[in-house]
């Protein structure tokens, strides 16, 4: 008998009653792990609170059950339902730093959680708090108790978090993306605690994640949500290898590998937002397999195997399909002429040094992707090769010519080569200014082009990103964040350059809109025989997309070389670390080889 | 957002943070600096009445005599006040004198400033407590429930109301309040606070309860609209819930995670609206008669006596600066965060 | 690949986050009243003159007569027509409120946003300055410059305005620095954009909406000082009419003529509060605006 039991969950906007999750039905058993992917809009938040009852401002549970050992936790009172969570079901929120109240210390956080559903009377609170921090994996770090959130850092939140969601041995915990933001070993550790403590206290437990590779390791069955509806669930070994649903292949055919270089198809169209959902299947417009019944009939759940359905008409003909992974050849870069070279930078800010004398080299035509997890300097590094540090030294050529390192002392044609896109969709374009306002703007330092070919300059780049002139008199806010990402690519094409610094472009960004912003930058290097220095902490797009690889340790390179054989065969510890850290879909692959 | 919310942010960049890993160690306790910035502050105060009063006017003497000016007493004048020597000796002197408890004599009065000055100040000490006393707890309370019932019927008519107050003048209040309950409708109370400058406010609590009222209705408003904003931030952050997620008592939540939170920006604006009810003080006295510091200063001022004019304006100036250091020191009691890093 | 049909959640029209903010801002019923008010009050400083049939100055009865035929607000406590002198008595206060208000948000915006670009401690001096301004309330510091320097217009603006610098400039100064920590900013860096260009093509269209709401704050307060200036006494000078000095000079009769205090009275209150609707309108609409771009 399942200990969990999720029965026709839906939840809609108050307001206009369009469904933000329909029909959601689920078990998760006793000491199971059952992993809740989807990206963005799918709904997979909105499911994991809906289970302790609660959902966000402006929308409300419309019908359904979560019956947990028999209680069902939507049909409480209110003081019931207060009661039941945190001691029947409990909830591990995504960002740690947020979730834990600044005014407090540890101690009393730990003391609220445990005072909230059991009796105080003769506590030993030494050993109840000392036996709390041991199953969160907390127990080596003294003083804890007393210190503040400001004072642990991102992982030790995380475990205190989970501590408190442990404390009164609920029945069943929900992890809402716990490891976001955390770095790939402290979130390899804490998988551990959490893989541990499910069995350990026989917990149902709902791991929520966009990250399939994560959850293939860690969770025994799948659940794949999109536009609000589970569109397959089953054994995790099952949804991956054999997976029936087009979207949940097309989702793994999206994201890269550590362990081989993928080829990343991304998928055409955009995921239907609430209150713009079709009548038939939501996946129709942009699924391969499409037919006219897609359209006009939601797919009911087609069983293909033991405990595994998707609801899809061709569910049972797709299940037999290959897998979808491609292998692609690894990246050989053979051009020896470098087109930017950096000479033992050392950077910092504030007064403190942050890059410690590192020098890099890039090819015409190649990506070097600048590895590090944060705190390493490889930000710092990127901004100083764009001129945008204050405190840097060392030495930088462009084509063999000698460029100075602040940006106000380059001429126009050097600033123009090296561009810089930045990571986030939401601050890198001025909300008060027109898409065309924004990637016109290199253009309007002296000497300026005439407005006609500005214009021209402007449309060209856009159509080069797959927007088109249309876009030209939006503003940000009416464009999601892919799209938002390739207005900042845009931006830096209109120049013309000839290297292209990437810092983080793909981080807030779905993997598969990641998958079509890297296919795009992709078709700009063939092209135009771009380079692309591409900084990130993903191991996984740097096999798919880098020449060369450049491993980042507290400002100092501790690796450099060829990215399959500085990822095949790492000698610094710190990579191997890394890359054994490193989650990867274990799967047969085919070679297009 | 109101001037007095955006300030809050503004003083908490100003407190410094002491930067983790950074190599400059801080020697220097940084409420050390914040006292010390305190004192320099004081003393630029001290320099802008000074050439409001003794500098800029070209001839203070002549400014001081006014139609009674003669040859004769100009010349007194000057040698009594040292108006004939160069500016910052006269400058320094005044100062030196000050920091000594030296205010000098009253120009009008046959009585040394000091005289004319404390039993004043103690009035409107006695005045500035009362309204403090009522208005603080009382917008406290209104501000949460407006916090906690938001957007409902009680929310607007608190809004509404603390809106309406906000903007008046606060002579305009005062005139209200004496045509209400002095003069018009009912005649409880006193339309002016007259009482020999001897006796203490206490000693006639009638003639407070009509300036005090108008300062209350002055400043509420602000410290509602403030607790308000601050106590609907902390409700809606993630800590809050997570904790309902927890399964913590709703009153719990309010008591010990919001308001706590939320009295950080009030405590910051309550100072910033402390230096507003000195100016109102100011009005209201005037208004009401009131034998309080206020009313000095404007007394001092049309009889352009001269020292009395400068050590009312330096107290004034001095209770603001003093209590923005305490709220500041308060403030990073209340947060954790500000008290540096633990070791 | 465009995603035209993904887009229709966002209409195409394109606007100006202003313009959305203003439109928003008017369908609030406080932002309606708040014109009203302020703007009749505005209407009847401005063109009050031209619609008054008599000398203002002019003896026209005894002292504290109620409302006549002739004079319709009564006499005041010297025996002039209440109502001319109401007529007359808005313009000082009206154009003296507006420049200071005006010229203080100018100042104050300027130094704000160049202190908030440039970081904390560079234009350390000159915020250190404006804290000793701020050390004083409003009023003190223009009561001891006017009685020193006498009651001329110019100088109550100039102090008024001279307050009002350091409260904008803090409010400019923190808004700048958070527009300056986002990504567009150091985007504009990168091609070396002048920082004169980068603080009015791209910092500035950023602050207008929390300026706007700003500015009428600092509105309803000048008209609340100088109000209060002429209340006391070191405002506009009799014999001039003038609304804060006719409530002070017309005080004593409150009970016999109350016409002649609270007709001014009212007018004051109404614009100052009239101005603050406005802005709290606009403040109220922009976070609504605000909070449905975020999505």
């Amino acid at each position: 008998m399942s200990r969990v039991v999720v029965s026709g969950l839906q939840v809609a906007l108050s307001s206009s009653k369009a469904d933000v999750v329909t029909d959601a039905n689920f078990t998760i058993g006793s000491g199971e792990i059952v992993g809740l992917v989807g990206e963005s809009g799918s709904g997979k938040t909105t499911v994991a609170t809906a289970m302790l009852g609660h959902t966000r401002k402006g929308a409300e549970i419309v019908k359904g059950s979560v019956t947990i050992d028999g209680l069902d936790i939507l049909s409480l009172s209110a003081g019931a339902l207060r009661s039941a969570r945190g001691r029947v079901i409990s909830y591990v929120p995504q960002d740690p730093a947020a979730a834990l109240d600044p005014c407090m210390t540890i101690g009393r956080h730990l003391r609220e959680a445990v005072k909230a559903h059991e009796s105080t009377a003769g506590v030993d609170w030494n050993a109840r708090l000392a036996e709390l921090l041991r199953d969160a994996g907390l127990d080596d770090i003294d003083g804890l108790l007393d210190r503040y959130p400001h004072e642990l850092s991102g992982g030790q939140r995380q475990r205190v978090c989970i501590a408190m969601a442990f404390a009164c041995k609920p029945a069943c915990v929900v992890l809402d993306e716990p490891t976001t933001g955390l770095d790939v070993t402290t979130q390899s550790h804490i998988l551990d605690s959490v893989r541990r403590l499910a069995r350990e206290h026989d917990v149902a437990m709902l791991y929520v994640t966009h990250d399939l590779a994560v959850v293939e390791d860690l969770a025994d069955r799948l659940i794949v949500m999109y536009a609000g509806r589970i569109v397959e669930q089953g054994p995790v070994r099952n949804v991956f290898h054999n997976s029936a649903h087009p979207y949940s292949r097309a989702l793994m055919a999206t994201t890269p590998d550590v362990r081989a270089r993928l080829q990343l198809q991304p998928i055409p169209g955009v995921a239907p937002l609430v209150g713009h959902r079709p009548s038939g299947c939501a996946f129709a417009d942009r699924c391969t397999q499409a037919a006219d019944r897609c359209r006009e009939e939601i797919p009911a759940q087609v069983t293909v195997g033991v405990g595994h359905e998707a609801a899809c008409w061709f569910a049972a003909d797709v299940s037999t399909e290959r897998s979808p992974l491609t292998v692609r050849s690894e990246l050989v870069f053979a051009n020896d002429v470098p087109i930017l070279e950096a000479e033992e930078i050392r950077a910092g800010y504030k007064g403190r040094e942050v890059v410690h004398g590192t020098s890099l080299s890039i090819g015409r035509g190649e990506c070097l992707a600048l590895v590090g997890e944060s705190g390493s300097g490889k930000s710092t590094l990127a901004r100083s090769l764009i001129g945008l540090s204050d405190q840097v030294t060392g030495r930088l050529r462009l084509n063999g010519e000698e460029v100075p390192l602040g940006i106000r002392e380059r001429s126009l044609s050097q600033r123009h080569a090296l561009q810089y896109v930045f990571q986030s969709p939401r601050s890198s374009l001025n909300p008060r200014r027109t898409i065309f306002e924004s990637i016109e703007a290199p253009l309007l330092i002296a000497p300026k082009p005439t407005a006609a070919v500005r214009r021209e300059r402007v449309f060209e780049a856009l159509e080069q990103v797959g927007l088109g002139p249309s876009f030209g008199p939006r503003f940000p806010d009416q464009l999601s964040g892919g799209e938002r990402q390739r207005v900042g690519i845009a931006r830096a094409l209109v120049c013309e350059p000839e290297v292209l610094i990437c810092d983080e472009i793909t981080s807030a960004l779905d993997v598969s809109v990641q998958a079509s912003i890297i296919e795009l930058l992709e078709g700009l290097q063939r092209e135009h025989g771009l380079s692309v220095l591409f900084i990130t902490h993903n191991l996984a797009l740097v096999r798919t997309i880098a020449h060369r690889v450049i491993v980042l340790k507290a400002g100092h390179v501790v690796e450099e070389g060829s990215t399959a054989e500085t990822l095949e065969h790492p000698s610094h510890e710190y990579t191997q670390t890394l890359i054994r850290d490193t989650p990867s879909i274990v799967a047969p692959l085919t070679s297009d080889s | 957002m109101t001037s007095a919310e955006s300030g809050l942010s503004e003083r908490m960049d100003s407190i410094s943070i002491p930067v983790e890993g950074s190599p400059r160690r801080r020697v220097v306790p940084w409420w050390v600096r914040r006292i010390g910035g305190g004192i320099l502050t004081l003393f630029a105060v001290s320099i802008l009445i000074f050439l409001a009063t003794q500098v800029l006017p070209g001839d203070a003497a002549k400014s001081i005599l006014g139609r009674d000016a003669t040859p004769e007493k100009l010349e007194i004048l000057r040698a009594e006040l040292g108006l004939n020597r160069p500016a910052l000796e006269q400058y320094l002197d005044w100062s030196r004198n000050f920091v000594t408890g030296d205010f000098g004599m009253s120009l009008v009065n046959d009585r040394s400033v000091e005289e004319l000055l404390v039993p004043r100040a103690m009035n409107t000490i006695a005045l500035a407590l009362c309204a403090i006393l009522i208005a603080l707890p009382l917008s406290i309370l209104l501000g949460s429930i407006s916090a906690i019932r938001r957007d409902g019927p009680l929310d607007q008519g608190i809004s509404v109301t603390s809106l309406t107050f906000n903007a008046l003048p606060e002579f305009v209040i005062g005139l209200g309040l004496v045509v209400i309950f002095a003069t018009g409708v009912m005649k409880i109370f006193p339309a002016v606070s007259i009482f020999p400058p001897e006796e203490s406010a206490f000693s006639n609590p009638m003639a407070l309860v009509l300036p005090a009222l108008s300062l209350v209705l002055a400043i509420s408003p602000y410290i509602i609209r403030l607790v308000r904003a601050s106590l609907i931030d902390a409700l809606d952050s993630e800590y809050v819930l997570t904790a309902r997620l927890r399964g913590i008592p709703e009153r719990r939540i309010l008591v010990n995670h919001a308001l706590r939170n939320s009295m950080v920006p009030v405590v910051h604006g309550t100072a910033l609206i402390l230096a507003y009810l000195a100016g109102g003080i100011v009005v209201i006295e005037y208004v009401f008669r009131f034998p309080g510091l206020g009313g000095l200063l404007l007394e001092a001022v049309s009889a352009r006596d001269l020292p009395l004019i400068q050590a009312t304006a330096l107290f004034l100036a001095a209770v603001y600066v003093v209590v923005n250091l305490l709220a500041d020191l308060l403030v990073v009691r209340l947060t954790p965060r500000l008290r540096g890093v633990g070791a | 690949m465009t995603s035209a049909q993904a887009n229709s959640h966002a209409e195409q029209r394109p606007r100006s986050a202003w313009s959305v903010t203003w439109r928003t801002a008017l369908h609030q019923p406080r932002t309606r009243v708040g014109l009203a008010l302020s703007g009749f009050v505005v209407g009847l400083a401005l063109l009050g003159p031209l619609f008054s049939s008599g000398d203002p100055n002019e003896f026209i009865g005894a002292p504290f007569i109620g409302p006549t035929g002739q004079a319709l607000l009564g006499t005041d406590f010297l025996g002039q027509d209440v109502m001319q002198r109401l007529l007359h008595g808005g313009r000082t206060l009206l154009w003296m409120s507006l420049t200071a208000t005006i010229l203080g948000v100018l100042i104050g915006l300027a130094i704000g946003m160049i202190s908030g670009y440039t970081g904390r401690r560079v234009e350390g001096s000159l915020m250190w300055f404006m804290d000793v301004i701020l050390a004083f309330p409003q009023i003190v510091l223009a009561i001891v410059f006017v009685s020193m320097l006498g009651p001329l217009p110019w100088l109550i603006v100039l102090v008024v305005a001279l307050t009002h610098i350091p409260r904008v400039a803090r409010l400019t100064r923190s808004l700048t620095a958070d527009c300056v920590r986002q990504e567009y900013i150091e985007a504009a860096k990168t091609i070396a954009t002048p920082r004169s260009r980068i603080l009015i093509r791209e910092v500035l269209p950023n602050l207008t909406t929390p300026l706007a709401v700003e500015t009428t704050i600092r509105l309803a307060w000048s008209v609340s000082i100088i109000a209060a200036l002429s209340f006391i006494g070191y405002g506009v000078q009799p014999p001039f009419p003038d609304w804060g000095l006719m409530i002070n000079e017309n005080r004593i009769g409150l009970v016999v003529q109350p016409w002649s205090v609270l007709a001014p009275v009212v007018l004051v209150a109404m614009l100052a509060v009239g101005v603050s609707l406005v802005g709290d309108g606009i403040a109220r609409a922009a976070s609504g605006v605000d909070e449905r771009v975020s999505q």
